[in-house]
C-alpha cells in the first residue's frame, strides 16, 4: 500500500503528485480515494486520471491489482 | 641447480597467473553480481507486525466506525451489494438485499441479507510485485482494504475479475453461517449501547 498526500494548490506539490499517480498506474497498481458515503458510511472511488481525483481528497491510496485467486 | 629451480617455478608461476587471474576475477565478479541479485531478507516478526499495525492504522482511517470496529471485534467487514440484481453469476436475487462479507486472506463471500442464505464465494487476490519484503502476500489489514476500496470502488469489476466458486470450496459453509449469527447480535449490542448513550447524554 502506498499513499500520496499533498495539497494540489501548491504547483510543485500538484507536478509532485501528478508525476507519482502516473509512476504507479505505470506500474500496474490500482488508485482509490477513500470517500464520506451515504448516511455516515465510507466507500471508495477507483481513479484512473489524475483529473478524477475530488480536488478536497486528502490522499490517494495505491494497491496491487487485483487477479483471481484461489 | 637451486637457482634454476627458482627461475623455472617462476616462469611457470607467471605463465600460470597470467591464464588464472582473469578467472579468478571472473568468477569473483560473478559471486558479487549474484549476492547483490538475491537479496537475503530473513523473515522478521517484528517487521510483520509493525507492517500489520500501519495497515490496521490506515484501514481504521479509511473504512467507517462501525465497519472498523466490525473487523477489530469480528475479524471481518461487512460491505452491502449494490447491483440491483445481485452480483454476477450469483442467479440473481430478486431485488433483496445482499452483501459481502471480507476476511483477510480468504474468499469474499456473498450472501442474502434476510435470509443469509449464501450466494458465492469470490476468490480474489492482490499479488504484491514489489515484494518490499520478499513477500507477495499484503499483511491481513492491507488485503481487507483492497478489497473493500475495489468492492466499494467497482463492485461489478472487483466480482469480475474474482474466480467465482459455490459456498464451501474455501470457507466453512457452517462457519460463516455462525459468522453472521455473530455479526447479528454485534449489531443489536452496538445499537442497545448506542441507545443508551443517547440516554444518557439527555
Amino acid at each position: 500500500m502506498l499513499i500520496a498526500e499533498g495539497d494540489v494548490g501548491v504547483v510543485e506539490d500538484e507536478e509532485r503528485l501528478i508525476e507519482e499517480f502516473r509512476r504507479q498506474l505505470d506500474a500496474g497498481l490500482w488508485a482509490a480515494v477513500p470517500l464520506e458515503g451515504d448516511l455516515g458510511g465510507r466507500r471508495a472511488r477507483m481513479v484512473k486520471e489524475f483529473d478524477e481525483i475530488p480536488r478536497d481528497a486528502e490522499r490517494v491510496i495505491f494497491f496491487p491489482r487485483a487477479a483471481g485467486g484461489r | 641447480m637451486v637457482l634454476a629451480l627458482a627461475a623455472t617455478a617462476l616462469v611457470v608461476l607467471a605463465l600460470l597467473a597470467e591464464e588464472l587471474i582473469p578467472r579468478i576475477e571472473h568468477a569473483w565478479a560473478r559471486h558479487r553480481a549474484r549476492a547483490r541479485r538475491v537479496p537475503t531478507l530473513e523473515y522478521d516478526p517484528g517487521r510483520e507486525l509493525r507492517a500489520e499495525q500501519r495497515a490496521r492504522q490506515l484501514l481504521k482511517s479509511c473504512v467507517s466506525q462501525e465497519e472498523w470496529q466490525m473487523y477489530r471485534d469480528l475479524g471481518f467487514i461487512r460491505v452491502w451489494g449494490s447491483q440491483v440484481d445481485g452480483p454476477e453469476d450469483a442467479g440473481g436475487t430478486g431485488g433483496a438485499a445482499y452483501a459481502y462479507l471480507i476476511y483477510p486472506h480468504r474468499a469474499i463471500v456473498a450472501y442474502l441479507a434476510q435470509t443469509h442464505r449464501l450466494l458465492n464465494e469470490y476468490c480474489v487476490a492482490f499479488p504484491d510485485e514489489t515484494r518490499p519484503y520478499g513477500s507477495a502476500m499484503l499483511p491481513d489489514s492491507d488485503d481487507v482494504l483492497a478489497k473493500w476500496m475495489a468492492l466499494t470502488g467497482d463492485e461489478r469489476k472487483l466480482i469480475s475479475t474474482a474466480n467465482m466458486h459455490l459456498p464451501g470450496r474455501q470457507l466453512d459453509p457452517a462457519k460463516v453461517k455462525r459468522d453472521l449469527w455473530r455479526l447479528s447480535q454485534w449489531e443489536r449490542a452496538r445499537m442497545r449501547h448506542q441507545a443508551s448513550s443517547e440516554r444518557a447524554s439527555r
